[in-house]
């Protein structure tokens, strides 16, 4: 085994244990605020096993976790048993996988030990160049996952869930691509550590460059995660639970850790493609040629930034109502993917002739395609806000002829 | 009733404005509303440690006293009434003929099974000496059914406990000795 390998096994083995770690704790974080924003205090009762030592609670996700493994793990006698045993293996592994193109951090610095003289990306796979191809490739996996669960389960809330899941997966993958293509028109790469790079090297994160881009992004994302305002896949009230009421223990446990990596891989390609991923101003530099505290300051911002979009996530939660199942559509289909598209086709305008344009006005490129893109996207929303037919009315209306039974049932 | 009955009055719903198509007014009230929720003080208390504050301790209804008279016994004269007033029937006395020269009879036995028991304070209402009363005491708790059904000595005893927290209705207060 070459020092390569190990290397990449250790970044795994981090990276692997740190996610899962990191989705306890955020069914921890998420308990507190949904406790906090219904004035509850939450759980802060768990801390250290056999003492007194409560620690704001922190032991909780031990407790939770242990408990989930003690559960009864029922297989009910309808369903299909080889895909019911299937389906969580596939959602998990999906979205565990995804995180094999996702950098968490910038460089190390080389190690000085044999065969390791180079830096160390903080990337599971660094010489992936399609990188964003394959997050949207296996990304699209998380609905095989959804959808064998729901099958299997034989169960009609189930199927319903897992119908609404899959329907909305697919349309808000749209408005989703057409988000990221505006960064990848920009940058002309794939790989996510290029784009945090070209981001950090000018310092403009493509964030003021692309405004409608990163509405029209987060928005996705949060219905790629099935979080609320989006979460009709599960919609507890509606379909208790929607693709995995049937499933219990250990299996709804992949099930929700694997929510939770949605979340935490949205929050991941927000803050890298749009909010400069590990760079902040006059803190953490821009080149490869990195020391320890920068390297370590670098993974410090990135998890700062990424806690925040999640801590939004969070409060988004408890914020707004759940769409209507035909509001969430046309907010896709008659919304989002029309300011995708102007927004590719602008970014793409820009690219093209965004010199030309700021020579012939005398001001630099960048002051250009900002203010361009910012005025560009005021427009483009308050068109959809004046063009879309989102509030579809379905009050009941007055009869215009009083309804006459015996007529309807007449030959 | 039909649609065209002109009982049924029809309203239209109020039309969105700019700033209500744009999701700006929704938006922002909704996450004010949230973030300002997150960072008010809290409604509940951690219990075991933190007591909630009552409203008047003196008449809420937790778990039942005997009060005691001055010379130290039961006021209690096993006249049955508590118990029949009881909507739960919860309440179980066994008289006997009173060893004190000031009454007939005492109870000989007296138990109340807390569990049956739905704390709307009827027997507190109907005794005619002021001997049972409800105390501001809320957590009881026990491990078994039969723990739970309080007898004669345990009752006296909640009386000891809270007879300085929550003094009897004196004679001033139109109470009895």
């Amino acid at each position: 085994m070459t020092a390569a390998t190990i290397v990449t096994l250790i970044k795994i083995f981090l990276l692997v244990g740190g996610l899962l770690t990191a989705a306890a704790y955020l069914v921890l974080l998420e308990r507190w605020m949904a406790a906090w924003v219904q004035d509850r205090r939450g759980p802060n009762r768990v801390g250290i096993p056999l003492t007194n030592i409560k620690m704001f609670g922190l032991g909780q996700p031990l407790a939770d976790g242990l408990k989930f493994i003690f559960k009864e793990e029922f297989t009910p006698n309808h369903v299909d048993k080889a895909l019911f045993r299937l389906a969580p293996i596939v959602i998990m592994t999906a979205a565990v996988a995804i995180f094999a193109a996702i950098p968490f951090g910038s460089v190390l610095p080389p190690l000085g030990i044999n065969g390791v003289q180079d830096p160390i990306p903080l990337l599971v796979a660094p010489g992936l160049e399609v990188g964003m191809v394959y997050i949207f490739a296996l990304s699209s996996i998380a609905v095989y996952g959804v959808i064998l669960g729901g099958w299997a389960s034989n169960n009609k809330y189930s199927f319903l869930g897992a119908l609404r899941s899959s329907a909305q997966l697919i349309s808000y993958e749209i408005p989703l691509g057409l988000g990221l293509l505006g960064v990848v028109l920009l940058s002309g790469t794939l790989k996510l550590d290029s784009i945090i790079g070209q981001q950090a090297q000018t310092g403009v994160w493509n964030v003021f460059l692309q405004p409608l881009g990163f509405f029209v992004f987060v928005i996705a994302a949060t219905a790629e995660a099935a979080r609320l305002p989006f979460d009709l896949p599960e919609a507890e009230q509606e379909l208790i639970g929607g693709y995995h009421t049937e499933y219990s223990g250990m299996k709804l446990l992949l099930y929700l850790i694997a929510e939770f990596l949605h979340m935490i891989t949205a929050s991941f390609l927000i803050v890298i493609l749009f909010l400069g991923g590990w760079h902040f101003w006059g803190l953490t530099g821009a080149g490869n040629e990195v020391t320890w505290p920068i390297a370590i300051l670098r993974i410090v911002v990135l998890a700062a930034k990424i806690l925040a979009v999640i801590l939004l996530f969070m409060i988004v939660r408890w914020s707004w109502p759940r769409f209507r199942f035909d509001q969430l559509m046309s907010l896709a289909w008659k919304v989002m993917v029309p300011l995708g598209l102007v927004n590719l086709l602008v970014t793409a305008v820009l690219v093209e002739y965004g010199d030309a344009i700021s020579q012939s006005i005398g001001a630099s490129t960048l002051w250009v395609t900002i203010v361009l893109s910012w005025s560009i996207t005021l427009a483009a929303w308050i068109g959809a806000g004046l063009l879309a037919p989102l509030s579809t009315d379905n009050t009941p209306r007055p009869l215009a002829l009083p309804f006459d039974p015996e007529s309807e049932l007449a030959p | 009733m039909k649609s065209d009955d002109p009982s049924i009055k029809w309203i239209e719903e109020p039309k969105l404005g700019l700033s209500g198509r744009m999701y700006l007014p929704l938006f922002v009230q909704g996450l004010s509303t949230t973030v300002k929720h997150l960072f008010s003080p809290k409604l509940t208390v951690s219990f075991p440690e933190q007591r909630p504050k009552l409203g008047n301790p003196l008449i809420y209804r937790g778990v039942h006293r005997l009060n005691k008279d001055q010379a130290g016994r039961v006021k209690c004269v096993a006249c049955f009434l508590c118990s029949t007033a009881c909507p739960a029937h919860c309440i179980d006395i066994v008289a006997a003929p009173s060893p004190w020269p000031d009454r007939e009879k005492y109870p000989e036995s007296f138990s109340i099974d807390e569990l049956r028991c739905i704390f709307c304070g009827m027997c507190e209402e109907a005794c005619p000496v002021d001997a049972i009363e409800l105390t501001s005491l809320l957590d009881l708790t026990g491990r078994s059914r039969e723990e739970m059904v309080f007898d004669k000595e345990k009752l006296l005893s909640v009386y000891d406990i809270t007879k300085d927290a929550e003094p009897m209705k004196s004679i001033a207060m139109g109470g009895t000795v």
